[in-house]
């Protein structure tokens, strides 16, 4: 044991490591058991919603005073991670709380907070996340959605695709163009959007290849008024809100993907064990040995990176978007990795949802798209790097 | 009701790690430690008992000092507070050594009720909560399924599990109850119930702070030894059966009675 010599802050505190432990446990006792179905009837699981919300767990990020743990972002993480690698579904449901409660958090007012944000916390109300649109995916700077201010009220006008929770959400943060002669960064602000508006409706829900359980929407704003109060800090600070969420929600996905990863390596270890072919365990194969050793080490190397990136990013700083943007890609391109070699380790039982490493698998692949592409994920690093806005 | 509830970290039976060290006893370096399972069970019962007749709970343990950490989970569940004792001449003592400790221990401490697990998954010798009572001269519940007690008139009813039904036995309070899994099963901790843990209170008290122990303490005051330990016998192979329900049961039940392993 070298305990003594390791530098004080590196370890996960004490604190940390009973919230992962729990978190773990609930989902191993309570939400594993759910994943294959929840994957199959493809229906949101809101038994497990009310588990989470039961556990404070959709209110870790939400500061005390407006009623959630108000824990660091590391600490979030590590939920996302637990849930994930049992049920990368039920992982997304909190992943998702805090992304759209995020812009409420950091740019709401404080009578903006205590308006929505206890709700949230408890778990009474769910949020969604409304930027993206048919036009406007890796540019998220062409949204095309209108709020025109009309008195005390804004009237929004417009169609948003690929709505995480956007069908059963209670509140949509939604951005929108309210100065469109204004530089590319300052057209959008944000706004909070009570699904009750009349004029708001559900057009869509996507048919996807993995996190099935997780409702994704098309929503169409036919003329929505709102009152001037749900907009979210000034007018054009739209871009940056959604530019400071996700400095904090990639680590949230790259959390689920971590989680994921670990997950299938778990299955496909167990299954190496015991799985006897040639008169002894694959697992003493080395060909199987060396894709499991790798497996092991994608998956340790990309949690490592994560957790660090927490503390760079929850300290703040000019580095925050290059570590959340590095942390994504790296874990998204493990969990990916790491799933498709646990299907290879299986064999003809990987490809059948016997095992739940295929399920594992098509869940992985949205962690490489969503909170921004891989590719643009590269972007925000090359920017840093090459100093270039 | 003041609840005090014995809590002992033991190494996590979950972790595979080979759990005794070359003297034969247990090594608690090999493995994390975890809160007792069955103390868990008899905390669940404290908590719901103070959920509905008020009152604080209070963990009781005698560790190492590493022990806090384990005891979090305890105050994160809902606990009040906890009182570790941990000495480093502790190490290595014996069961009547524990229960001394225990006692002077208890001695400091206001209590209507005493709970603990039934046994402990490091020793299973299972008789802590009975000689703790006897040295104390409390009432012992023991093997309880249900536990109700009358604050008012200073009583405490116990549904006691005996083979093939129950007991019911009433004690004055104060009374020491060891308690059983059909108590019901412990609540998982809430996060903010971890948070609020931070501040939670962990008195650790070492030999001296307690004063004079009934018996001697530590390795070499052991009245017990263990002088071998055998391990179980390797499991033979094993077959998985992948198949229906139904077609599984029968090639199970074929499968035993081509061994004569059927009626």
């Amino acid at each position: 044991m070298v305990a003594a010599s390791v530098p004080s802050g590196y370890e996960l505190t004490e604190e940390q490591r009973l919230l992962r432990d729990t978190v773990r446990a609930l989902a191993d006792e309570r939400i594993a058991p759910r994943a294959a179905e929840i994957d199959r009837t493809g229906e949101f699981p809101w038994d497990v919603k009310a588990l989470l919300a039961e556990h404070d767990l959709l209110g870790l990020g939400i500061p005390a005073e407006y009623g959630g743990v108000g824990v660091d972002l590391l600490s979030v993480c590590l939920a996302i991670e637990q849930v994930s690698r049992v049920c990368a579904t039920s992982g997304l449901i909190i992943a998702v709380q805090e992304l759209a409660a995020a812009p409420i958090v950091l740019a709401g007012s404080d009578e903006q907070r205590r308006r929505w944000l206890p709700d949230l916390a408890a778990g009474r109300q769910l949020v969604a996340f409304a930027l993206t649109e048919p036009e406007a995916g890796s540019d998220a700077a062409a949204v095309r959605t209108r709020a025109v201010r009309d008195g005390d009220e804004y009237v929004i006008e417009g169609t948003k695709r690929f709505i995480t929770h956007g069908s059963i959400a209670d509140l949509i943060v939604v951005f929108a163009v309210t100065d469109p002669e204004a530089e590319r960064h300052r057209r959008l602000s944000a706004f909070v959007v009570e699904r009750e508006r009349p004029g708001f409706r559900v057009a869509r829900l996507e048919h996807k290849m993995g996190i099935r359980g997780s409702p994704t929407a098309e929503l169409v704003f036919d003329g929505v008024r709102i009152p001037a109060a749900n907009r979210l800090g000034p007018e054009g600070d739209g871009f940056a809100i959604a530019m400071r969420t996700f400095e904090r929600s990639r680590p949230g996905i790259a959390a689920q993907a971590v989680g994921i990863a670990q997950g299938a390596l778990e299955v496909a270890a167990a299954y190496a064990r015991t799985r006897r072919q040639f008169g002894r365990p694959i697992g003493e194969f080395q060909m199987v040995a060396a894709l499991l050793a790798d497996m092991d080490a994608a998956t340790e190397a990309a949690r490592q990176l994560l957790y660090r990136a927490c503390t760079v990013i929850e300290r703040g700083g000019p580095d925050a978007a290059r570590w959340a943007a590095i942390a994504k890609l790296v874990a998204g391109d493990a969990a990916m990795r790491v799933t498709t070699d646990a299907v290879q380790v299986l064999g003809g039982y990987g490809y059948v949802d016997e095992y739940p490493v295929e399920r594992m698998m098509r869940d992985a692949k949205i962690t490489q798209l969503y909170e921004g592409t891989q590719q643009i994920q590269r972007l925000v690093v090359a920017r840093a790097l090459l100093g270039r806005e | 009701m003041r609840i005090v509830v014995l809590t002992k970290p033991v190494p996590d039976p979950a972790s595979g790690q080979d759990r005794l060290g070359p003297d034969h006893r247990v090594d608690r370096a090999a493995a994390p430690a975890v809160l007792n399972g069955n103390d868990e069970y008899a905390l669940e019962a404290a908590l719901r008992l103070v959920e509905s007749h008020g009152g604080e709970i209070t963990l009781l343990a005698m560790a190492p000092a590493t022990a806090p950490e384990t005891l979090r989970k305890g105050l994160a569940m809902g606990a009040h507070r906890a009182v570790l004792v941990t000495d480093p001449a502790l190490a290595g003592s014996d069961i009547r050594s524990t229960v001394g400790v225990l006692a002077a221990a208890l001695a400091g401490l206001e209590f209507d009720l005493v709970l603990a697990g039934i046994d402990t998954s490091d020793g299973f010798a299972g008789v802590v909560p009975a000689a703790l009572a006897t040295l104390l001269g409390l009432p012992l519940l023991s093997n309880a399924a249900a536990i109700e007690p009358d604050p008012a008139a200073g009583r405490v009813r116990v549904r006691r599990i005996i083979q093939g039904g129950y007991d019911v036995l009433e004690a004055p309070l104060p009374a020491l109850v060891s308690c059983t899994q059909a108590l019901g099963a412990p609540r998982y901790p809430s996060l903010k119930g971890i948070m609020a843990a931070r501040s939670k209170e962990v008195a650790v008290r070492s030999l001296a702070d307690l004063g004079p122990t009934r018996w001697p303490v530590g390795g070499a005051a052991a009245a017990t030894a263990v002088v071998a330990v055998d391990p179980p016998p390797a499991r033979g192979a094993t077959r998985t059966i992948r198949a229906s329900a139904v077609e599984a049961a029968r090639e199970i039940a074929d499968f035993l009675a081509a061994r004569r392993l059927l009626p």
